[in-house]
C-alpha cells in the first residue's frame, strides 16, 4: 500500500496496461482532498508538536463483490488516490493477488527503491567525516 | 457499503438547510432527498440528518445494526457510543430510548445537549398532536407513528428542564420535522 501511495497516476496506469484487467467497482467516499496535521517530536523523548499540515487525498471504494478498498495518500492527486483504493481493494481477492502484485506493485517498488538508492548515493557522495578532518590537522 | 453523499459538499448543505429550516419551523414537514442508495434499515431524511451533523468529534449513539452500523461509523467517521448518556447525537430506528436519559446539558452550556434523530413510518401534519411555542404563529398539526405510548408525558418532562433538555428530529422516509425543546405539545382528535 505505501508502494501504490507513493507512486503517481501515471506510473500505475503505465503498468496496469499489461496487467489482468481489474474488476468493476463503484466509489463509495471521494477521492476527496483534504488538511492533516503532521506531528513531530524532537528527540526519542521530546514533546509531541504540531510541525505543519499537509495535503492528504484519500479515496475508497467498494468492488462488485462487497471488497473494501482504502487509500490515503499524500498530494492531491485524485485519479492516483482511486487507482490505488482500487487496487488495493483488488489485491484482496485471491484471484487476482499473486498476478497484480507481480505486474504492478513489484515494479514499483523497485523503481522507488533504485530512486531511494540515487538519492541516497548523491548524499553520501557529499559527506564530511569531522572525525577524519580533525586528524588530519 | 453504500457511498454516502454524492456530493459531500453540496449533499450536506442541502440537508443542513433542510435541518434549519425544520428547526426554524416547529412541526413543519422539510423533505430531504439527497440520499437515495440507502443500507437496509436507514431511512434517507434520518441517515442525511446523521451524515450532515456527526463528526469524528461528536459521540453518535444508534441503535442499527449491521450493515447500517458500520455506514454510519464510515461515512461519519463519528466514534460510537453505547450509552445513550455518552452521546451528542442519537438516531433510533427501533423503540426510542428515554428522553430522560440523554444528555440534557446544563444550565451554564444548555447547547451542548444531545439530539436525537427518530426514524418512524409515518408523519404527517394533517392531523395528530397542537404544536404551539416559538417559531410556530398559532398552532402547528403533527402526527407520528411509531413514538413509545408516553412520549407527551416524555416530552413535557423535557420541556420543563428548560434551558435544558433534548431536541428532537423526527423523520420518515424522505420526510423531516423537528421538535426543538421550546415546542409543547397538546394531544388533540
Amino acid at each position: 500500500m505505501a508502494t501504490l501511495a507513493r507512486a503517481s497516476a501515471d506510473q500505475i496506469e503505465s503498468l496496469l496496461e499489461a496487467a489482468p484487467p481489474l474488476p468493476g467497482h463503484r466509489v463509495i467516499r471521494g477521492p476527496e482532498i483534504g488538511l492533516t496535521m503532521l506531528r513531530g517530536r524532537a528527540g526519542g523523548d521530546g514533546a509531541a508538536f504540531n510541525l505543519g499540515e499537509a495535503t492528504v487525498t484519500r479515496c475508497s471504494v467498494s468492488l462488485d463483490d462487497g471488497t473494501l478498498g482504502h487509500c490515503w495518500r499524500l498530494g492531491r492527486d485524485r485519479r492516483a488516490a482511486e487507482i490505488a483504493a482500487l487496487l488495493d481493494a483488488a489485491l484482496q481477492g485471491p484471484d487476482l493477488h499473486a498476478s497484480l502484485l507481480a505486474a504492478v506493485v513489484e515494479p514499483l517498488r523497485q523503481r522507488q527503491a533504485q530512486a531511494a538508492s540515487l538519492i541516497a548515493r548523491r548524499a553520501a557522495a557529499t559527506e564530511v567525516r569531522f572525525a577524519t578532518l580533525a586528524a588530519m590537522r | 457499503m453504500k457511498p454516502g453523499f454524492a456530493d459531500t459538499v453540496f449533499g450536506a448543505q442541502e440537508s443542513f438547510a433542510a435541518l434549519m429550516e425544520a428547526m426554524a419551523r416547529p412541526g413543519r414537514i422539510q423533505r430531504c432527498e439527497v440520499l437515495t442508495d440507502l443500507p437496509e434499515g436507514l431511512t434517507p431524511a434520518a441517515a442525511a440528518a446523521l451524515l450532515t451533523l456527526a463528526d469524528a468529534e461528536t459521540p453518535v449513539w444508534t441503535d442499527a445494526a449491521g450493515a447500517a452500523r458500520e455506514w454510519i461509523a464510515f461515512h461519519t467517521g463519528a466514534p460510537l457510543v453505547g450509552a445513550p448518556r455518552a452521546a451528542q447525537f442519537l438516531l433510533s430506528t427501533g423503540a426510542m430510548p428515554a428522553l430522560a436519559a440523554l444528555d440534557a446539558g446544563t444550565d451554564e452550556i444548555p447547547q451542548d445537549s444531545a439530539t436525537l434523530i427518530v426514524q418512524l413510518c409515518t408523519l404527517t401534519d394533517l392531523r395528530g398532536w397542537r404544536l404551539t411555542g416559538p417559531g410556530i404563529e398559532t398552532s402547528h398539526r403533527l402526527a407520528a407513528e411509531g413514538l413509545p405510548t408516553d412520549f407527551t408525558a416524555q416530552w413535557a418532562a423535557n420541556n420543563a428542564n428548560f434551558p435544558r433538555g433534548v431536541d428532537l428530529i423526527l423523520c420518515a422516509g424522505d420526510r423531516l420535522a423537528a421538535l426543538p425543546r421550546t415546542t409543547r405539545i397538546e394531544e388533540a382528535g
